[in-house]
């Protein structure tokens, strides 16, 4: 019972959207701010979710239903799992197991694979491009990306996600370490793309291939999947923030005003350029600070 | 498994975020790469040539003005000049400054609306609110001069419609100079910035000898380095009375297409202050000659609209309609070659190359405020005109520039 009202209510699905909702109206605002316009209201993102859920849902005749209509359920699932466990540790650093940690990166990794397996099962042309977009994307930047996560478990020695909490509140955050600041800085640049917000858009990209993976959803799955894309704004951040700064509450807004700002600072690049990116400076740069990090700077 | 049957179509039209207006591109691709496309134009036709022939000659400056919203002084401008050149009308000098004026600030107006929406199809939606928020300025410039933001209807057969004043000149260089810093902003984002360099340099290139091939024209021809442009080959108004220069550059990418576009915005307040000049010196009130008859004949005109060159060709019987009035239009001429300048590039850069030729769109909006909760409308049209006026008169009392 317990771990059902965990897992559906707190600090589980129900919590994670809406202060996802609540971030995501944070940055539309923000990003409305920047650019001279007014922004939403502040229930704008509830307002389009229940308005998606009350749209017809359309199964294309090319598409495999089952695994269409599978993918967002599998994404948000996971997306929820990861917030739970991320949750527990910060509530109560000794109650997991050694070892959450690599689950937490696990289960943020089946969201790319459920868009990807969404899209190809959509049967359009333009998803399959996108999915091939999204596939590129994905094995350019996870690299780098597990490599700045390493940091942290080499400089603590750990890899259970409350000691890693609880070490860097006994003896100092990650990011106040020269190999704490790059890896953070190739985190930050990772997670870009793992939300799929600009420059790393390109799987969407709206005026380049409408809408690209998200095409042919539409109604309650397409709901799910935007509802799984503002759970992603909340509990990265949340991962950022308990990999580099123990956890404390202000380094989740810093880091969501950082990705707001690199996202309205930035163009789209293409998805050579963006492979290129992560594949050379990320992927050095990641390398280099977990060097760094081994011999204790 | 053959050539052939790798391909993919990807399409990009009827209705697209990319383009909000009816043109299908057909892009073929394999994997990324785009190896062919597919162009059809034509979903909208609206016969104005048609109905240019059942209207007054000075109703039909006001038709052809409704050909395009952005550019909508360039169709006009090249009407009158058709006329005129029917009828060996020549203007006062006054209308000729005027006439600049208007076309030069409708230039900036335009690249300012294009640079916006370029940043809208690479993902950078704050060039594309920023720019369109500079654009304000240069309305507001219109709404001062002419009473309105767009449709300006200041082309009349033998001058313009109103004269711009001794005691408005200073207000309407300060408003101009406003426009720098913007300017230079763009100028600067444009290019510093790393990213947009990697999106725009060497993509969609157009060698000199394929544009010549397909005859582009406007900032389309001057970026791949041909050196044409109406207003300096063909002088009229009074584009031949103040200093300028043509920008050309070599490339023919969408970043040299960029840069045309911004370097012209500069030679346009140039224009302008030039004329503002001219204007002090001209005694006022002689902007008109108030033409009553068109005798038999035919006649053609253009001008360097910001896309291109726009061409009118009038025949007149001597009655007071045109008998055949034909119409060229600059993205017509441009919109072809973009099939030469896609191929080998990928879908991500078919967006922008597809953008780079300024396609002209067309749109117009009715407005009406409505009370959400008693469901009442309460304003109309009338209200919002007497709203636009009330602001045209605060524009005059002062302006505030942001």
């Amino acid at each position: 019972m317990r771990t059902l009202f965990e897992f559906i209510i707190f600090p589980g699905f129900l919590f994670t959207a809406i202060a996802g909702m609540v971030f995501s109206w944070i940055d539309r605002k923000v990003t409305a701010r920047v650019q001279w316009r007014q922004g939403p209201p502040f229930f704008q993102p509830v307002y389009d979710f229940i308005k998606l859920l009350g749209k017809e849902t359309i199964v294309p005749s090319s598409a495999n239903s089952v695994i269409f209509l599978l993918s967002p359920l599998l994404a948000i699932a996971s997306t929820t799992l990861a917030s739970v466990i991320l949750w527990k540790a910060i509530i109560n650093p000794q109650s997991l197991f050694v070892g959450d940690l690599l689950v937490v990166i696990y289960l943020l990794a089946v969201t790319p694979l459920a868009v990807i397996l969404g899209a190809s099962a959509s049967g359009n042309p333009i998803a399959s491009l996108a999915a091939s977009r999204e596939m590129k994307l994905y094995s350019a930047y996870e690299l780098p990306f597990i490599f700045s996560i390493l940091v942290s478990v080499i400089k603590l020695n750990t890899i259970k996600l409350g000691e890693i909490i609880l070490s860097q509140q006994s003896s100092g955050i990650i990011f106040n370490s020269f190999s704490g600041v790059i890896a953070f800085v190739v985190f930050l640049l990772t997670i870009q793309a793992k939300l799929g917000l600009v420059p790393f858009d390109m799987a969407e990209a709206e005026t380049e291939i409408a809408g690209g993976v998200f095409i042919e959803y539409s109604g309650v799955p397409l709901a799910i999947h935007k509802l799984n894309r503002i759970m992603l704004l909340f509990i990265i951040p949340v991962f950022a923030s308990v990999l580099f700064f123990g956890g404390k509450f202000w380094s989740i807004i810093v880091v969501l005003v950082l990705i707001i700002l690199i996202r309205n600072t930035n163009p789209r690049v293409r998805i050579d350029q963006a492979i290129k990116f992560f594949w050379r400076t990320c992927l050095i740069f990641s390398i280099f600070a977990v060097v760094l990090a081994t011999i204790g700077y | 498994m053959n050539e052939e049957k790798k391909r993919t179509v990807i399409p990009i039209g009827p209705y697209h975020p990319l383009q909000e207006e009816a043109e299908f591109f057909k892009l073929y691709v394999e994997g990324e790469k785009v190896v062919d496309m597919d162009i059809e134009i034509g979903y909208n036709h609206r016969g104005i040539e048609k109905l240019s022939e059942s209207l007054h000659w000075d109703q039909s400056a006001f038709l052809v003005e409704r050909i395009c919203g952005i550019c909508s002084t360039s169709h006009p401008f090249a009407y009158v000049n058709a006329v005129e050149d029917l009828a060996g009308i020549e203007i006062p000098i006054r209308a000729k400054y005027i006439r600049s004026v208007i076309g030069e600030l409708e230039r900036i107006q335009s690249h300012m609306l294009w640079l916006g929406l370029a940043g809208h199809f690479i993902g950078y939606n704050t060039v594309w609110m920023w720019s369109w928020k500079y654009r304000e300025l240069v309305n507001d410039i219109f709404e001062f001069i002419t009473g309105n933001r767009m449709h300006y209807a200041m082309m009349k057969i033998g001058g313009v419609r109103r004269d711009i004043e001794k005691k408005d000149i200073p207000q309407i260089e300060k408003m101009c100079n406003d426009l720098i810093p913007a300017i230079d902003l763009f100028k600067g984002a444009v290019t510093d910035d790393p990213v947009i360099h990697a999106r725009t340099k060497g993509v969609g290139i157009l060698p000199k000898d394929v544009a010549i091939d397909y005859c582009v024209v406007g900032p389309t021809a001057r970026a791949s380095g041909i050196d044409i442009d109406i207003r300096r080959d063909d002088p009229y108004s009074a584009y031949n009375l103040v200093d300028w220069k043509v920008i050309v550059t070599k490339n023919g990418d969408v970043f040299d297409k960029v840069a045309v576009r911004i370097l012209e915005m500069y030679e346009s307040i140039k224009i302008i202050r030039g004329c503002l000049e001219g204007l002090k010196k001209e005694p006022e009130g002689n902007f008109d000659l108030n033409v009553k008859e068109i005798p038999a004949g035919e006649g053609i005109g253009r001008h360097e609209a910001p896309r291109g060159e726009v061409y009118h060709y009038v025949r007149s019987d001597g009655t007071n309609r045109p008998v055949r009035h034909k119409i060229r239009a600059p993205s017509y001429v441009n919109v072809p070659s973009d099939q030469y300048a896609v191929k080998g590039y990928t879908v991500s850069d078919a967006a922008l190359v597809l953008a780079a030729v300024d396609p002209c769109y067309c749109c117009t909006e009715r407005v009406a405020v409505i009370d959400k909760e008693k469901n009442k409308k309460i304003m109309n049209g009338f209200d919002l005109i007497k709203l636009s006026q009330e602001k045209t008169a605060k524009i005059k009392n002062g302006p505030k520039i942001l």
